[in-house]
Formats: C-alpha cells, sequence, structure tokens
C-alpha cells in the first residue's frame, strides 16, 4: 500500500510540473501585458516603464521567468510579489485559502450526507414516487449553471424570506457564541450552492451503483441467512456500492472548485477564487499564476485521495 | 429474428397457425439498428419532451428576430423600464427600456452556436485521441492517456478565465469582436473538454479491435487508417452520440459561466449567460432580469440532458431486443 502512494505522488509530481508549465506559457505567450494600463499613460517616460519592468523582472523571455519562478517555489516555497499590492503572494493566499477549503470542505460533508440516503433509498425502491421525484431533482441540479442556483438562493433567502445576509462579512472573527452564529448564517448561502450541484451528481452515481448491486448473489446470501433488511443494505450492498462513486467523485473535483469560484464572486467570500478573478483584471500575474497553481495541486492532491482510497476499498484492485 | 424463434419454440398452438405467424412475421419490414434506437428513443417520454423544447428554441432564436421585430438595441424610456413580463414584452424591459426577449432571441443564436461548434471540436479531438490510443496501444497509448489525465487534473474555470481575458484584445483586433471572440471561447471551451470522449473512445476501440470483423478486414489487406476510421468507429458512434449531445450542455454551461464572470462576449452581443450577468445588479428591484435568461440556459440545458439520457438508452446494445 505505502509503494503504491508513494508511486502515485511519483506520478503527481510531473503532472503537476506540465500543468505549471502550461499555465506559465499561457501567461507569458499572452499578448497582454501588465503595464498595458500603466503603459497607456502617456505622462509616464519610457525609462520609467522600462525600469519598473526590470523591477519586476518582465525584461526577461518567459521561459527564463518560468524556471525562475520554478526554482523559488520549490528552494524557498515563495510564489513572487503581488504587482498590485506589493505583498508577497504567499501572504495573499494564506490569508484567503482557509475560507474556499471551509466552503468546499462543508459543501461537500452537506452533499453527501443528503446524496447518499435519496441515492439508497431510489435505488432499493425503484421507479417509487420518490424515486422518481429524486431522479428528476438530480437531473435538474446537475442541469443549472451554478450561478443561477446562487441567484435563486439570493433571491429566495436573501431578499424575500430575510434569514441570511446579503452580503457575506468578512471582518468577521469567532470568539464566542454570537459571532459563531453570524458566521454559521453567512455562510450558508455558499455551501447550498456548492452542495446543491455535488449532492445532484452523487446521487445519480450511488443510485447507479446500488442499482448493479442489489441484484447480485452476495446480497442475496446476505438475505437468505436471515440478516435485517437495513443491515443487507447499508452494511453489504451501500459499503460496495460506494467504491465506484469515490472514482467518480474525484473526476469532479475540478467542478467543485468551479463551483466555488462562482459562489465566491457571487456572496463575495474573501477566498481564492475571488482574488483570482480580482488579480486576472488586475493583470495581476504572480497572483493568477500562484492561485491557478494551487487549484491544480489541489485536483491533482484529491484525486490522489480518492484513488488511494479506492484502492483500500476494494481489495480486487491490486496495487502492486 | 428473436422473435421467430420464440414463435417456433412455443410449440403448445397447433402448427398450422405457427406457420402462419411465421409468414406473418416474415412480411413484416426487416428492424434496423437505427429504427430500434427511434422507436426505444420515442417510448423515452422526456427525451422526446427535451428535443420539441431544444427544437422549439432553435426556430426560436433562428426564425423568432425577423418575427418579432422589436428593437433590442433601442433604449425606450416610454415604457417602464425593469417591467416585468408584460403583453408588450413578453419577458420584461431592462434597466435601459430595452425589450430583453428580443435581446434573448438575438443571442440565443450565439449561445446555441457556441455549444454546438464547442462539442464538435472537443468530439473531434476527444475522438482522434481515443481512436489512435485505443487502436495502436503500447507507448503512444501510454502517453496520449498520460496527456488526457493531465488535462483531467487541469484547473478548467481558472485557465478559461486566464487565456480569454490574455488572448481576448489580439482576436478582438484581428477578427473583430464577434468572430474573434466566437472563436476563442469555442476554442478554449472545446480543447479543454474533450477528455472524457476520449476515454470513452478508447475503452471501446480496446475491446473492438480483436473482434472476428477486424481480423476479417485485415485479412483482405484493409490498411489500418480504414480499419480505425471505417470499420471500427461506426460500432463506436454510440457512445460518441451520447458524449456529443451532453457536450453541447457542458458547452453552453461553460460559456454563460465565463459571460457571468464577465469575460465573455462583448455587451452588444447579448448571450443568456450575459442577459444574467446584467440582470445580476438589479436583483432586488427586477429579478425577471436575470431569472428569466437563466430559466432559459436552464431549460436548454435540462432538454439536452435528457436527450442525452433517452439516445443512451436507445443506442445501448444491451438493451436491444
Amino acid at each position: 500500500m505505502t509503494n503504491y502512494i508513494i508511486r502515485r505522488l511519483l506520478i503527481a509530481i510531473p503532472t503537476l510540473l506540465v500543468i505549471s508549465f502550461v499555465i506559465f506559457a499561457v501567461l507569458g505567450l499572452a499578448p497582454g501585458d501588465p503595464m498595458s494600463q500603466f503603459g497607456r499613460n502617456p505622462n509616464v517616460p519610457e525609462e520609467v516603464r522600462e525600469n519598473i519592468r526590470r523591477s519586476l523582472g518582465l525584461d526577461r523571455p518567459w521561459y527564463e521567468r518560468y524556471f525562475l519562478w520554478l526554482n523559488n517555489v520549490l528552494t524557498q516555497g515563495d510564489l513572487g510579489f503581488s504587482f498590485n499590492s506589493r505583498v508577497p503572494v504567499t501572504d495573499l493566499i494564506a490569508q484567503r485559502l482557509p475560507q474556499t477549503l471551509w466552503t468546499v470542505g462543508i459543501a461537500y460533508l452537506v452533499a453527501l450526507s443528503i446524496a447518499v440516503p435519496i441515492g439508497v433509498i431510489s435505488a432499493v425502491k425503484q421507479y417509487s414516487w420518490f424515486d422518481r421525484i429524486a431522479t428528476t431533482m438530480a437531473f435538474v441540479g446537475f442541469s443549472i449553471p451554478s450561478f443561477a442556483i446562487g441567484l435563486l438562493v439570493i433571491l429566495i433567502f436573501a431578499v424575500n424570506l430575510r434569514w441570511f445576509p446579503l452580503i457575506y462579512d468578512t471582518t468577521i472573527q469567532v470568539v464566542d457564541l454570537e459571532s459563531f452564529t453570524k458566521q454559521l448564517r453567512q455562510i450558508i448561502m455558499p455551501v447550498m450552492v456548492v452542495a446543491i450541484q455535488q449532492s445532484a451528481d452523487v446521487t445519480r452515481y450511488l443510485r447507479s451503483s446500488m442499482l448493479d448491486n442489489l441484484p447480485l448473489d452476495y446480497v442475496r446470501t446476505a438475505r437468505s441467512k436471515g440478516l435485517r433488511e437495513s443491515a443487507v443494505v447499508i452494511r453489504h450492498a451501500l459499503r460496495n456500492s460506494l467504491i465506484p462513486v469515490i472514482a467518480l467523485m474525484s473526476l469532479g473535483v475540478p467542478a467543485i472548485f468551479t463551483g466555488a469560484i462562482i459562489t465566491e464572486t457571487l456572496f463575495r467570500v474573501n477566498g481564492i477564487g475571488e482574488l483570482l478573478i480580482r488579480s486576472t483584471q488586475l493583470s495581476d500575474t504572480p497572483v493568477v499564476m500562484a492561485i491557478t497553481f494551487i487549484y491544480a495541486v489541489l485536483v491533482v492532491l484529491f484525486n490522489l485521495v480518492a484513488d488511494v482510497a479506492y484502492a483500500t476499498l476494494d481489495p480486487r484492485i491490486r496495487y502492486s | 429474428m428473436s422473435e421467430a424463434n420464440r414463435a417456433i419454440d412455443s410449440t403448445t398452438t397447433p402448427v398450422i397457425t405457427d406457420v402462419r405467424k411465421i409468414g406473418d412475421i416474415s412480411q413484416r419490414p426487416p428492424r434496423t439498428l437505427w429504427g430500434d434506437a427511434r422507436r426505444r428513443f420515442l417510448k423515452h417520454r422526456l427525451a422526446v419532451l427535451g428535443s420539441l423544447v431544444i427544437i422549439f428554441f432553435t426556430l426560436a432564436v433562428l426564425v423568432g428576430p425577423s418575427i418579432y421585430t422589436v428593437d433590442r438595441e433601442a433604449l425606450n424610456f416610454d415604457v417602464p423600464t425593469m417591467a416585468g413580463p408584460t403583453w408588450e414584452a413578453p419577458m420584461g424591459t431592462d434597466d435601459l427600456g430595452r425589450d430583453i426577449l428580443a435581446r434573448a432571441l438575438f443571442g440565443g443564436r450565439v449561445t446555441l452556436a457556441v455549444g454546438v461548434t464547442a462539442m464538435l471540436i472537443a468530439i473531434l479531438v476527444g475522438t482522434i485521441v481515443g481512436s489512435i490510443s485505443g487502436f495502436f496501444g503500447g507507448y503512444l497509448d501510454q502517453l496520449l492517456m498520460w496527456i488526457t489525465d493531465t488535462f483531467l487534473s487541469m484547473p478548467t474555470l481558472p485557465l478559461f478565465l486566464l487565456i480569454v481575458y490574455l488572448f481576448r484584445d489580439t482576436l478582438t483586433r484581428a477578427l473583430g469582436p464577434e468572430t474573434g471572440i466566437f472563436l476563442l471561447v469555442v476554442s478554449v471551451i472545446g480543447l479543454l473538454t474533450w477528455m472524457p470522449t476520449a476515454r470513452v473512445v478508447r475503452a471501446s476501440f480496446q475491446t473492438l479491435k480483436h473482434r472476428e470483423f477486424v481480423e476479417a478486414a485485415t485479412c483482405l489487406g484493409v490498411g489500418p487508417l480504414a480499419i480505425m476510421f471505417r470499420h471500427i468507429l461506426p460500432n463506436v458512434m454510440s457512445p460518441i452520440i451520447v458524449a456529443a449531445t451532453l457536450g453541447v450542455g457542458t458547452a453552453i454551461i461553460t460559456e454563460s459561466t465565463l459571460s457571468f464572470l464577465g469575460v465573455g462576449f462583448p455587451p452588444d452581443l447579448p448571450t443568456w449567460g450575459r442577459l444574467v450577468t446584467d440582470g445580476q445588479n438589479f436583483l432586488e428591484l427586477a429579478p425577471h432580469m436575470s431569472l428569466l435568461p437563466s430559466l432559459l440556459i436552464f431549460l436548454t440545458v435540462l432538454s439536452i440532458n435528457f436527450i442525452g439520457d433517452g439516445l443512451r438508452d436507445a443506442l445501448d446494445p444491451r438493451s436491444r431486443l
């Protein structure tokens, strides 16, 4: 098992290198210049512009800058300085990454706790009214763009019902019960948006996986030795059905972060997605590069976790 | 074929009627793969409904602007601005008094065209990569699958944003604002979503390349390219068709997401995603401005997904009896 994990890690490294190179190449080959807004100002003399470009390291070709960047990342964990705020990128990201991970993490737990029971009941009572409603809802959830869910959620819960605040307050420090409930109230809507879409996906996967497993011999054996139906379904069928679901879930990881970017922009949550959108508009290359790379790392990391979980759960998978 | 067998097998009825039955069956036109698929598709009620919705939307955006002739850019301050749906303006008006239906009919052309074109690019790339990978195997397969996996780990939305944002101005200058951005958005979506198709096609090629009909073709001296594209590929069509259908939905969602984040088409090209963004700031005062275009996107994607579901059931050879 340890061997398998090590081998998977070794495969992940070249993947990340290639992805970082591609992102850097896109940024480097792009005709856009961080100085372009500045450059349109006729009052800035040519020499000053050149000096600024040199101080930002922009006078060198992009591939040279890539190896410089890679070297700094690998040796010192240094992602450079933001062009816009002159703050180390690592500081900016350290401030914002927790919010993103919290939103995504809570949303995922919520999604699983909604999707697993629905998927199981749907499959056990196939073609019942519950199954029909659940499958239709899953179809709806998976066809609706996340910004539309977001707008609908805002309209219902913030504008009409006034249950939750419209705009995320980034200054709340959780110290006591009152600030905790405040934080809880404002995180519900962003979490809902990511969770609705994820639970739709997981419900569909789990239902079809359960339907594949329920007619199998081992389920009949479990029933014929007199086990309770709940034990047959949960302890026998569900456990086996979850294995392919985990593999499919890893493919959905990029989609989760996409959803998170939309929610963060929509609710103005101060996560890395919101920073990415803002930095893209400001042509703040180091920040954009770093955040895109962090998304890549997260995607590869979660894929790895899913693969390892898959291999651990399914004894039929040989990882030698 | 199978029905004829069953008729012969059931010997409970007198022999004479059996002969007549067989005669009846032989007079019926033979069942074909596509005929069966069509019959099964028509039984899938939601898929048929979805097809009707898509046909309606396509006709509406193609012919609609010439029937519904309200000027989509006319600033009209005689009518109430940000008014909800009325008989004069069935989808309401926006903050400048412009008719939203007229804008949606025109912008829908772009939205649907982006969906279809991006899907075609993704399917083309996916099919080529998948068939080469599955047919030739070996190192080529390993390399291509490694590339596919790398693309699957790419953070797609950040990359979309980056590429569109960075290359937008150059392409706009070179090809004009509409063609330039259309080509950019379509190719970026196509080139970042071909991976699932490649995997499906590869898997099908791997199972099919050892079948007898391929062996027969090889013995007849058919070259590898002809075997790949004339003999194996037609047998892989069903998963490709399903992937293509679902791909249109993904592309439409992606385009509207890009527009929503402000990196899509310019404001004078009101795609449905753009209309949602424009209306977003007036959510409290005029919810119809963003919700009705969202509904259009949602209905389109939902219908496409139902069609995809129906096609999957209809084209699955295991369900063919």
